[in-house]
């Protein structure tokens, strides 16, 4: 359990070491620091559970099982790579002047807080604090999309707060109305919101009011899942803030927020004895995959592009833990490792194309492989693992997903094939004269610390290659958990 | 059921429970900005009080802390901070223009049916005094709601934001007796804080548009600029 607390506890302290040091120049090599610590304390963490199976720490606050303890590695593996990337990213924009050094403390600062919502949120026990951290991490990033205070920045950060504000305070209605089935079951009513006590009694809570329950939560999380219609936050959000929140929001928070409703779902499945929650996430992923594939061809802006590339993953992973059954639950579960971690590796390398351009727009980025060959190559490769792509891991996941279905419902296999080509060829349409067109005069080279995407992309051919042993391992427990059936 | 089998202080707690209801419909209508705080306020007292109420006809003194909680938070620390921030931006004279009053408050009262009937599968399962009172907390959620949509000023969005968690932890109270202490703690943490940060933002807002007018807030579209032809790349 030491290695749990450290995990929570390290992210807490660099709150406050952020707000008092976050402005010295040094500030960002703290960053990195403290989120490397954290990845070691996860780690360990992983490490111990692996060994000794799911744990419940003492006073049953918090539970750690394959499912969390994967997502809990992998925010802490991306939080350190992004703090890398964030250390030069950020210096480069304080001397461009789009922010004071005062504001870099509210930037260290809410770094770290962000990082301690999702960990909470992660590894709780209890759904209620689940909610709380849901909205902390909500709070937390609210002041950075607003961190340039530029009129659009503003309008962003407050479309995310009311939107994102509204939205989960649907999960906590649907939290109260779970709370209020398993009251009249539980004897103890402290015990009531504790996930493992209410799995373990999901046979009996009434399945009435768990169906009304979960179409509250499915709004609520689904907001901060990013499912269409709920949406409109998320591309705004994620092209107005700061380039390495883009990366941690979409690579990490989307994941987390999935989580929330999956772990509802296994609740919710074992009260129903029918498949509705899973037609449910299965309809609203559907419907995200296919309208944000579409979204893709209109973008001007680099970065909303690849926002509404996020939805279109989150849509697809929705679709795949709706349809339940081992090969689409671990084909998903897979998925959100393969796409975060392309994903965060884009965001950096489009953070270093815009500054590369001194603009986000994308008819005024061009020929990046001509200017600087490191940074065109990443977001081509980049581009090309998001796509789907063999040999990469999102090739091997979307594969799962789309043998699952054609198993289960020949019928929605069409689509899915239509949904993907849509968003290639969305994406590539912008990306070619990004990357290969003639570089305009005034395009200059930036310091780019490319470490954080080689590592990311080497990560992703890895697991489309071959996905080593221990990961298989915690893939297919969380998989055993999750739908019931082992996949290996 | 009959109203009258009921003890004098479950009556209580259901009228109680119907003024909290009504204050939502009298923030709906309320155009003046220092007004509308004070029903906040007020809105926030009568759930205090409620909840009070039901903490003793139901003999659970655990909601004697959420009550009191509810008091400091949203019937005093909250409307006094937004009050304070009207103040400092100098709009507390500001009225704004309801558009289709009437219209609105038609459509809340369609709200409340409509809240019933949600709640009618709920109200089945319970055996509890407080059980009609469910459907009013999903009112004062929706009517939150509506009053988010219809006012065009951040602080009304604000007040309706906040209406909504009221309206949530009434739910809370009257169907399950609240929730567990901590999950309540980080409940009022997170309206807190939210409170705070919303408060900073009038002043970004302020200091980037030069107004509190949601409306103006309207750069970022799908397809902001009118779309020339699309690119070809040449092979």
């Amino acid at each position: 359990m030491t290695a749990l607390w450290l995990t929570l506890l390290i992210p807490l302290l660099g709150i406050a070491v952020g707000a008092l040091i976050g402005q010295r120049r040094h500030a960002g090599w703290v960053n990195v620091a403290l989120t490397a610590a954290t990845l070691a304390a996860a780690l360990w963490l992983a490490y111990t559970v692996l060994d000794r199976g799911p744990q419940l720490s003492p006073g049953k606050m918090f539970y750690i099982d394959a499912f969390n303890v994967y997502l809990v590695a992998l925010t802490a593996f991306v939080g350190l790579t992004t703090a890398i990337f964030s250390r030069t990213y950020m210096l480069h924009e304080v001397e461009r002047r789009r922010l004071g050094k005062r504001r870099m403390r509210l930037y260290h600062s809410m770094y770290q807080g962000f990082m301690f919502a999702m960990f909470a949120a992660l590894t709780t026990n209890n759904v209620g604090i689940l909610w709380v951290a849901m909205e902390g991490a909500t709070l937390a990033t609210v002041l950075l999309v607003s961190l340039y205070r530029t009129p659009e920045a503003i309008e962003a950060a407050w479309k995310y707060f009311i939107l994102c504000g509204v939205g989960i305070a649907q999960a906590l209605f649907g939290t109260v109305l779970l709370y209020f089935a398993a009251e009249r079951v539980i004897p103890n009513p402290d015990d009531a919101l504790l996930w493992n006590v209410l799995y373990a009694a999901a046979g009996q809570l009434e399945p009435t009011v768990l169906t009304l329950a979960f179409v509250f939560l499915l709004v609520g999380y689904g907001t901060k899942v990013g499912l269409v219609p709920l949406h409109n936050w998320l591309p705004d959000a994620h092209s107005e803030g700061p380039t390495p929140m883009s990366a941690i929001l979409s690579g990490l928070l989307l994941n987390v927020a999935l989580y929330a409703l999956v772990r509802m779902k296994m609740i919710v499945d074992g009260s129903l004895h029918s498949h509705l929650a899973g037609y449910l996430m299965m309809g609203f992923g559907m419907l995200s995959f296919l309208v944000a594939g579409l979204f893709l061809h209109r973008q001007r802006d680099i970065k909303r592009m690849f926002s509404y590339s996020s939805i279109e993953h989150m849509g697809l992973m929705t679709f795949a833990f709706g349809l339940g059954g081992a090969l689409a639950t671990f084909g998903a579960l897979l998925h959100m490792t393969v796409h975060s971690l392309t994903k965060s590796a884009i965001f950096v390398t489009v953070g270093h194309a815009a500054q590369i351009a001194g603009t986000q727009s994308i008819e005024k980025i061009r020929g990046l492989i001509r200017t600087q060959p490191a940074v065109g190559w990443g977001l081509l490769i980049g581009a090309v693992a998001i796509a789907g792509f063999p040999p990469f891991g999102v090739f091997t996941s979307e594969f799962l997903v789309l043998t699952a279905t054609m198993k289960s419902w020949p019928w929605l296999t069409p689509p899915l094939l239509v949904g993907l080509a849509i968003a290639f060829a969305g994406l590539f349409r912008h990306l070619h004269p990004m990357v290969y067109g003639e570089a305009p005069a005034g395009q200059q080279r930036v310091t780019a610390n490319m470490l954080p995407v080689l590592l990311h992309l080497a990560f992703v051919l890895w697991l489309g290659l071959a996905i080593p042993a221990f990961l298989a391992d915690w893939f297919s427990q969380a998989t055993k958990l999750i739908s019931g059936s082992s996949p290996l | 059921m009959d109203l009258t089998q009921l003890g004098l202080f479950d009556q209580a707690v259901l009228l109680f429970a119907a003024f909290v209801l009504f204050t939502s419909f009298v923030m709906l209508a309320q155009a003046r900005i220092v007004p509308l705080i004070h029903t906040f306020a007020w809105q926030g007292a009568l759930l205090a009080v409620t909840t009070a109420l039901v903490a003793y006809a139901t003999r659970h003194p655990h909601l004697y802390l959420s009550a009191g909680i509810t008091l400091t938070l949203k019937a005093a620390l909250i409307p006094w901070l937004l009050h304070r921030l009207t103040v400092r931006l100098n709009i507390q004279r500001e009225v704004e223009a309801l558009a289709y009053p009437t219209l609105v408050l038609i459509a809340g009262g369609a709200l409340v049916i409509f809240s019933y009937y949600v709640a009618l599968p709920i109200v089945q399962l319970s055996a509890m005094v407080t059980r009609n009172t469910i459907a009013a907390g999903i009112a004062i959620v929706l009517l939150g709601m509506l009053l988010m949509i219809v006012r065009k000023k951040a602080i009304s969005q604000v007040i309706g934001f906040m209406s909504i968690e009221n309206g949530l932890f009434f739910a809370a109270v009257v169907s399950t007796y609240g929730m567990p202490m901590v999950v309540e703690l980080g409940i009022a943490f997170d309206v807190l804080v939210a409170a705070v940060l919303f408060g900073v933002f009038f002043f970004q807002m302020r200091a980037s548009i030069d107004s509190l007018d949601v409306d103006r807030l309207n750069r970022l579209r799908e397809v902001d600029e009118p779309a020339p032809a699309p690119e070809e790349t040449a092979p």
